[in-house]
């Protein structure tokens, strides 16, 4: 009795603040990243080389002036942001960190919840997270952020049908629609699916920088773009929170694509026996440096590349994915059925 | 079936690319832009009219604040505009000097063009990288004159300065840096699918037009259109340099960067030209110590990094100011083809045809 | 125990925020109510243990049509066309009328649905480790094949009005 209910509690507490915490140290991570990539330093002040700089950021912007627009509708003004954020949290429920570890003797599960349907739970979570771009643009009352909210939510549901074709093939291939299926049947065929499956593995890379509305795919909220963005009216904490939502929406997009093509927590070439030896790193370590490296590609990008304009996204999203996962999905199907 | 409405927006004067004080006022049609009304005038100082009550000594000073990214290119044209209403001689090795000064301008200017063009694009990094180098340039002439942005660095009749020890080494450094830093440059946007989607068949305009409106420069180039006064009617010491102008081919905003991507490449080669055949010598010419040009006018025009800048000098030959004086600055010329380079984009497109342009208002409003 | 508690909450909700919906003033507050009655019954689907309902529920009907919904009323709102106010005259008898006619039919299927056996347990009961999904798409593709190309027939010819629609004539 007490273990139903205890132990998951006690994971939602250690797993929200862990996700909270890696939030704000992204923003640092990513002014470094930039800065480094620019031939900067980045934040350097507050504490040993800025490590303490997202806390100055946290409440700088817990003390500003709380501004609400004069005629904006005031429970959709605070709610947008707040849509905005908890599907990204409550998208890392199913994301298995590890399979099982032993603590105090118990054995515990390294996810929240294993539910048979954790695929299309994330993407069911990632259509939610569209209402907060959708409301934020109206709340404002004005026309300019609206019309950018409703372009931004356009590109990402634009990309989620993209993404969600392309999880079927990867659910053709696995079998089950359960992450840590996924990572089990990983497990047996013995390799990563980013070998077996590099269109997929591609389309879901793409298509995650334009869901979460990162560079090149940054046309809406970019400060060149006459609008303002979607989130103009919006200062203080709300802003932050759109913003974290951000970064919280990446970490959650590195995280599937380590589950799906990286393996999860397994380590490289597992089944390779003489590498047996890794097994002594334990896999959440080896899950949480793959999404490492995602993050600092996502991130790594976004310093390089220039973005493009919305009619050249949309034509990517519309002309190119959809039609490329469509046809990985028929091959995927083919040879499942052939071999 | 549906009725839509046009649109009118105003972007500018305060906007982060609009690089300075210019208002454009759109008329858009959904997305596309029909129609773009440039409204200028907020940087208006009143250069031409103070320069009337300035003697010819002084406006050197002020000339350096019309384009202010590229002022020693403004001391040029002004001196060398004067110099001719006074039939002036200016030796040899002021005259190189001062094509090595242009030059470096001329690669300040398009480090900062191309900087500020890559991050309205999106690219910010390049920004950073161009700004670096352009750093480097102004260490050179802090080094030189003593100052970073207007530098007063020319004379009527030569220069005040000689090159200080060991400036011609930095600056051969500096080139050989520049050099390996443009390939840089042109591995990050030259053949990036991303840019090239960007800037291909954006703001074109054929070569006719484009002599038709008045561009000059990069500008114009960038539409096939061989002419660089440089090579038209070599000032300075331009003739007895070689070097190549590029041309582009199809008038669209990647053509003029390329263009503008290749003469950092030439103007490393003149700057090494004039390094090597320096002539010794004054670095003044015989100036008398109260200029007073004869009655006359004269028009005279330097190519500089954004295109003809040319003085109109009227002297009545009594006063010690002038009695007109008046620029061409190429940046007011070049604007005038953004409504026609606009129609017909959309609106992310206006951002980088204006950084496409290079203007600095500075030049367009004096 | 507790699944009377979740069911009971779940049921006060839905039907609150479906009462919303109608009650609202606003348009907007209106169809955010409608996500919120759609997300309740979501969560009701799990209770029911028809997982992959319920996250079809939440990915189509909640996060698919609710926000094209969204983009029209906020397009249309966009006029500033004044909203008609209910003033009590307009409600009609004939809509009266209609209500009580459905509220009489829906007991009736009601009660007499109770009354016949229920019918034969679904073929899911003998295979019990299949997974929702899994049952749901043996289905669709044997038994309910027809009806099912027909939805997609129907989306298809739906789609390619709308693009006619929405192209301009250039």
């Amino acid at each position: 009795m007490l273990e139903t209910y205890l132990v998951p509690l006690l994971k939602i507490v250690v797993l929200l603040n862990a996700v909270l915490v890696a939030v704000t140290y992204m923003v640092l991570l990513e002014r470094k990243v930039i800065a480094w990539v620019q031939v900067r330093l980045g934040p350097m002040r507050v504490g040993p080389h800025g490590v303490l700089q997202p806390i100055a950021d946290a409440i700088k912007l817990l003390l500003k002036e709380d501004i609400t627009p004069a005629r904006a509708d005031r429970w959709v003004f605070t709610l947008a942001p707040i849509v905005s954020m908890v599907p990204a949290l409550i998208a890392f429920a199913v994301i298995p960190f590890d399979s099982a570890i032993t603590l105090f003797g118990y054995p515990i599960t390294m996810y929240v919840a294993d539910i048979n349907v954790g695929l299309l739970y994330i993407v069911a979570t990632t259509s939610i997270s569209v209402y907060g771009i959708i409301l934020a643009g109206y709340a404002s009352n004005s026309k300019f952020p609206l019309l950018a909210g409703l372009r931004a939510s356009a590109q990402l549901i634009s990309y989620e049908v993209a993404i969600t074709m392309m999880l079927v093939s990867l659910v053709v291939m696995a079998g089950t629609l359960s992450m840590v299926g996924i990572v089990r049947a990983q497990l047996e065929a013995g390799m990563w699916y980013v070998f077996v499956q590099p269109v997929a593995f591609v389309i879901l890379f793409i298509g995650g920088l334009a869901e979460t509305n990162r560079a090149p795919f940054d046309l809406p909220e970019a400060e060149q773009e006459l609008t303002g963005g979607f989130h103009t009216e919006y200062s203080g904490m709300r802003f932050a929170l759109f913003f974290l939502a951000e970064y919280a929406n990446m970490i959650v997009v590195s995280a599937v694509a380590t589950t799906l093509f990286l393996g999860g927590w397994l380590r490289p070439f597992p089944n390779v026996g003489a590498l047996a030896f890794l097994d002594l790193v334990p896999g959440w370590i080896w899950f949480l440096g793959k999404t490492f490296v995602f993050l600092y590609v996502f991130i790594w990008i976004r310093a390089t590349l220039p973005r493009y304009r919305y009619d050249q996204l949309m034509r990517l999203g519309w002309k190119v994915l959809i039609p490329l996962a469509i046809a990985n999905l028929v091959v995927t199907g083919l040879l499942k059925v052939l071999l | 079936m549906f009725d839509t409405n046009e649109l009118v927006i105003n972007m500018g004067p305060q906007h982060p690319s609009t690089h300075g004080v210019l208002r454009v006022v759109l008329r858009l049609d959904g997305e596309r832009v029909i129609d773009a009304n440039v409204v200028i005038g907020y940087l208006h100082r009143g250069i031409e009219k103070l320069c009337e009550y300035r003697d010819w000594g002084q406006i050197v000073l002020i000339t350096d604040r019309m384009d202010y990214i590229a002022a020693a290119s403004n001391n040029l044209g002004y001196c060398e505009t004067v110099e001719k209403l006074m039939s002036l001689e200016v030796p040899p090795r002021a005259r190189y000097i001062r094509t090595i000064l242009a030059e470096l301008q001329r690669i300040a200017s398009h480090c900062l063009w191309l900087g500020t063009h890559a991050m309205d694009i999106g690219a910010m990094t390049v920004f950073l990288y161009a700004f670096r180098e352009r750093e480097l340039i102004l260490d050179l002439f802090e080094d030189y004159c003593g100052a970073r942005l207007t530098y007063n660095a020319m004379r009527i009749g030569g220069l005040p300065l000689d090159i200080p020890p060991r400036w011609d080494a930095k600056v051969r450094a500096f080139c050989d840096i520049l050099d390996e830093k443009v390939n840089e440059y042109e591995e990050l946007l030259t053949h990036n699918r991303i840019w090239l989607e960007r800037t291909r068949r954006v703001g074109v305009i054929s070569g006719e037009e484009a002599v038709a409106i008045g561009l000059s420069g990069p500008a114009l180039r960038g539409s096939g259109v061989a002419r660089d006064i440089r090579k038209d009617e070599p000032y300075a010491a331009y003739a007895d340099f070689e070097f190549d102008v590029p041309l582009g081919s199809d008038g669209d905003t990647y053509d003029r960067y390329l263009v503008r991507l290749e003469e950092f490449r030439q103007s490393t080669r003149i700057i090494r030209q004039a390094l090597d055949g320096l002539p010794e010598g004054p670095i003044i010419g015989k100036v008398p110590r109260l200029i007073k040009p004869p009655a006359g006018e004269t028009y005279h025009a330097i190519e500089s990094p954004k295109g003809e800048l040319g003085y109109f000098i009227v002297s009545d030959g009594k006063s010690n100011v002038p009695y007109r004086f008046r620029v061409r600055p190429p940046s007011f010329c070049n604007l005038q083809a953004l409504p026609r380079l606009v129609k017909g984009h959309l609106v992310a497109d206006v951002v980088a045809l204006i950084g496409s342009i290079d203007i600095v208002l500075g030049e367009v409003d004096r | 125990m507790l699944e009377a508690i979740v069911f009971y909450t779940l049921a006060v909700f839905t039907l609150g925020f479906g009462v919303l919906v109608i009650t609202a003033r606003n348009t907007v507050h209106s169809v955010l109510f409608l996500v919120a009655n759609f997300l309740c019954v979501a969560v009701l689907y799990v209770a029911l243990a028809a997982e992959f309902l319920a996250v079809i529920q939440v990915l189509v009907y909640a996060g698919g049509i609710v926000v094209l919904y969204l983009f029209v009323v906020m397009l249309v709102n966009l006029k500033a066309i004044p909203e008609a106010q209910l003033d009590p005259a307009r409600r009609s008898r004939l809509g009266f009328a209609i209500a009580a006619a459905l509220l009489v039919e829906v007991s009736a299927i009601l009660v007499y649905a109770g009354q016949r056996a229920g019918p034969a347990a679904p073929a899911a009961v003998d295979t019990p480790a299949r997974g929702n999904t899994e049952l749901v798409g043996w289905l669709l593709y044997t038994d309910f094949l027809i009806p099912f190309e027909l939805a997609s027939v129907l989306l298809l010819v739906a789609m390619i009005g709308a693009i006619l629609l929405a192209r301009r004539e250039a």
